[in-house]
């Protein structure tokens, strides 16, 4: 059985402008011990996916979706008090801003141990012991010395392998990771995905990584999903997508890649993600795209099946029978 | 923490003399002469006058006054009253308590009841005891104090005749002054007599609580009401933060987020705004001290200004300002306990 399942999950923002849909027609399928990567740009709505599985999105957001099921749990009609048991345990995030991300007034080491006792019931003795464990397992030097830390204490760096270390303290199941390197250092962004890919490996736990980044989805991902102003645009496996990309966004996205341009000049799409207000009649990406056709700018593209990577496209390229021919 | 509260204190000797320098001066800018208003209506001659001026050392230049007046301050010694001829400092600590133990109450009451209708009023945005709440806080705010204490004389003290009209206790108890606090001097006097129905309870406690609640009420308004959106406002700030979300992503309770993750961090401009407004009220509290007859040092102020009781007024604002500065630096080491950041810089 799968570990997650999500079907067609909509997320609607109720504004002083009007209804705002950030997320349309979500899907994701996870087994157990995937790695996954959810790729777009801002304002795809991949966080927002995420947070609304987690249930962290404010009261002015509308979810809907027909399955969104997690390890044999219904997330749609689940009560408030059954959804604390299972986020922050088995089912855990863990954010961009690392600096911001802990409470400023407490010690790493109470913010972590509070997890333990709140999930697991540990006493005192055990939650120091496992805190200390944690630590060195997210590769902290001096657990001892700095449990009794704040925040600001540390770098941002640090402060991240502190929330991962909260994250998977109680050996979740799934752990979602959004941007969990953008705010950070290259040195440090490289050593914080290592950890990741490396705990995923040990604890065997599913691990969704949202980024923005290609770089990051080519050294850590096996199934890559790619995002466009709310909707997944493409999803395949990692190598299959980096080679054969069938969405035309999905391709421009891998052409911007510094290590594989072709030309002096960087290649880059041209215009933004779509707003609130310039939403396209047609196809979300038509605006942007260079093969568009009158049909991309008039309707909306179905979704395709498994052998063009499920690509939302009238025109998908790179196809077998092209390349046969 | 011990640099810390020293490099503090030394900031209080520029303060100390710079609130010297303006309370002595301000006094004498002031239009008026002590010595006519001490000789009263009828004429008097002009070597009389001459006479007067140079017993209370008038007639010195302001520079060589000044200089006398901080001698005697930094040896302890205020000056006395010209009008009741007695030290200023022991009038000033025969009077303190009464505006302390006021002030101290409606403080209390402030916070214990403006923190947590901030928290509830934060956590129910936009709802109705939200709204209730702040234009009730926005009403008392801007009530006019005096007309405020009337009203609850006429309610109070009137119509259910629940308290008395004025006073700190009623004629009838006298007892040893202790403490200078009523409520705890009336305790140790004894003879009170507890009642489960407390319109019996009788004796000297129960006669300063009575007469300590409506001042109390009336002089916590304010302060509640600013505590009250001060804190609604920082509570809502806080909890659109980062770290809450990481709080609520860990699976913690509602309550644990408020109470533990997003109270702590909101209390600290909180802090900041009850540190000022007890600072305010020790200055005394000039309308309902004057209307509830307290005897206190804001009533005992207004007085010495009318009367141009030079001695009264510069001393007294001077010990004034001391007491707000000690209260600047309890926050200030408040601050320290509630905020690790500054702690440790």
């Amino acid at each position: 059985m799968a570990l997650l399942e999500v079907r067609n999950l909509s997320v609607d923002f109720e504004t002083t402008s009007g209804r705002f849909r950030a997320v349309d027609g979500f899907d994701l399928t996870l087994d157990p011990g995937d790695i996954t990567a959810v790729v777009g740009e801002s304002g795809s709505g991949k966080s927002v996916a995420f947070l609304a599985m987690m249930g962290l999105l404010p009261w002015t957001a509308t979810i809907t979706s027909d399955v969104m099921k997690f390890d044999g749990n219904d997330l749609r009609s689940i009560t408030p008090r059954s959804r604390r048991q299972i986020i922050g345990k088995d089912m855990s995030m863990i954010f961009q801003e690392p600096m911001t991300s802990l409470n400023p007034c407490y010690t790493v080491g109470f913010q972590i141990k509070e997890a333990l006792r709140i999930h697991l019931g540990m006493d005192r003795k055990a939650r120091h012991a496992r805190a200390i464990e944690l630590f060195e397992q997210v590769g902290i030097p001096a657990p001892e010395t700095r449990l009794s830390t704040f925040p600001h204490q540390m770098s941002g760096g640090m402060n991240q392998r502190v929330m991962i270390a909260m994250a998977i303290a109680c050996k979740p199941k799934m752990l979602i990771a959004d941007e969990p390197t953008t705010a950070l250092d290259v040195t440090i962004q490289a050593q914080i995905l290592e950890l990741l890919t490396s705990l995923q490996e040990e604890t065997g736990m599913a691990l969704v990584l949202i980024t923005h980044d290609m770089g990051v989805v080519a050294e850590t991902a096996q199934q890559v999903s790619v995002q466009y102003a709310g909707q997944k645009c493409e999803q395949q496996e990692v190598t299959a997508l980096f080679e054969r990309p069938h969405h035309p966004y999905t391709a421009a996205l891998l052409a911007a890649l510094p290590e594989r341009a072709t030309t002096k000049h960087l290649p880059t799409i041209p215009g933004v993600v779509p707003g609130q207000f310039d939403r396209p009649k047609g196809c979300m990406f038509a605006p942007r795209c260079s093969i568009a056709t009158e049909l991309c700018h008039t309707t909306p593209p179905p979704v395709g099946g498994a052998e063009i990577g499920f690509a939302r496209c009238h025109t998908p390229i790179n196809l077998k029978a092209e390349e046969e021919a | 923490m011990l640099n810390f509260l020293l490099s503090r204190l030394m900031t209080f000797i520029p303060t100390f003399i710079g609130v010297t320098l303006i309370s002595f001066s301000f006094i004498r800018v002031l239009p008026g002469d002590p010595i006519i208003v001490m000789a009263g209506e009828r004429g008097m001659s002009d070597e009389r006058y001459a006479e007067l001026r140079a017993q209370f050392g008038f007639d010195q230049p302001l520079v060589s006054q000044y200089w006398d007046y901080m001698t005697g301050v930094l040896q302890g010694d205020l000056g006395t009253s010209f009008v009741t001829k007695k030290p200023v400092f022991d009038e000033f600590f025969a009077l303190f308590p009464a505006t302390l133990e006021l002030s101290l109450c409606a403080i209390t009451l402030a916070i214990l009841l403006g923190i947590p209708a901030g928290v509830i009023a934060a956590i129910n945005r936009g709802k109705f005891f939200d709204r209730a709440l702040m234009s009730s806080a926005l009403v008392g705010y801007s009530m006019p104090i005096f007309w405020w204490a009337l009203l609850m004389i006429i309610f109070f003290s009137g119509w259910l005749q629940w308290t008395p009209v004025s006073g700190r206790i009623s004629l009838m108890y006298f007892f040893d002054d202790v403490t200078g606090f009523m409520l705890i001097d009336s305790l140790l006097a004894g003879g009170n007599s507890i009642s489960l129905f407390p319109f019996e309870a009788d004796g000297p406690f129960f006669s300063a609580l009575s007469h300590l609640v409506l001042p109390t009420i009336v002089l916590a308004t304010i302060p509640l009401a600013v505590i009250a959106r001060q804190t609604r406002s920082a509570m809502l700030e806080v909890l659109g933060e980062d770290y809450i979300r990481t709080a609520r992503a860990k699976g913690l309770p509602p309550s644990r987020i408020t109470y533990v993750h997003a109270l702590r961090n909101a209390m600290i401009p909180v802090i900041t705004v009850i540190g000022l407004l007890v600072g305010t009220l020790l200055a005394g509290a000039i309308l309902t001290e004057t209307i509830f007859s307290w005897p206190g040092i804001g009533k005992w102020m207004v007085d010495s200004i009318y009367r141009r009781d030079y001695p009264v007024v510069q001393g007294g604002l001077m010990l004034i300002a001391v007491m707000v500065m000690v209260v600047n630096l309890t926050v200030d080491v408040l601050y320290g306990l509630i905020n690790p950041k500054i702690r440790k810089s």
